[in-house]
């Protein structure tokens, strides 16, 4: 893909998503700690999301990197923001702020049946 | 090519004078650290934004020479690292 069209991929992607997270690997198979991290965070929180595996395509990888001005993956998306890598996504979720955002975005949260 | 924690707070005290760093080796490889920096410059901006400041004083070395920083902002000085 051209450097115009990766961005334009990107940009339809988070705007065709609630909640998008790009990753390293899949949720059931993450590739990296701070992935998997999020993806547990995601998980307890209960919330439905969709992912992007970025070692699947190492423009996308890069990408993602420019479009966000942010360095690293993980990173999330909630109806098209930028919410934040694990560092902000695990202090949110430690301080119930994920949820409170979430809800406040209208976005139903399924209590994971213990 | 790793990096030492010297490294990184004189970098990040460059572009932010008023920066308090403290800063934790979490491995010994030079390349996994937690820091927390506080910072009267971060009041008024979201989080995306502070750590954003923090990325650009390392110059591009985030994700590059330094594969993890575990990084805390604050514009309050007290809070702590852990």
């Amino acid at each position: 893909m051209s450097e115009k069209n990766i961005q334009d991929y990107i940009k339809q992607e988070i705007s065709d998503s609630e909640v998008l997270l790009f990753m390293k690997g899949t949720p059931v198979f993450p590739q990296c700690g701070f992935s998997s991290t999020v993806v547990q965070i995601l998980t307890q929180v209960g919330v439905k999301y969709k992912s992007i595996d970025v070692l699947s395509d190492n423009e996308i990888r890069q990408g993602i990197k420019e479009f966000s001005d942010w360095p690293t993956i993980p990173q999330l998306y909630i109806k098209g923001e930028f919410v934040g890598g694990c560092d902000i996504i695990t202090e949110m979720y430690q301080s119930g702020e994920l949820n409170t955002f979430l809800e406040s975005k209208g976005i139903e949260l399924q209590k994971p049946s213990i | 090519m790793a990096m030492s924690a010297d490294e990184i707070v004189s970098l990040i005290k460059e572009s932010i004078p008023d920066a308090k760093v403290e800063i934790q080796a979490l491995k010994d490889d030079g390349d996994h650290f937690s820091a927390l920096v506080i910072s009267e410059k971060f009041k008024n901006i979201n989080k995306v934004q502070q750590h954003q400041m923090v990325y650009k004083a390392l110059q591009g070395k985030m994700g590059e020479q330094l594969h993890a920083l575990a990084l805390k902002t604050s514009s309050d000085p007290q809070t702590k690292l852990t």
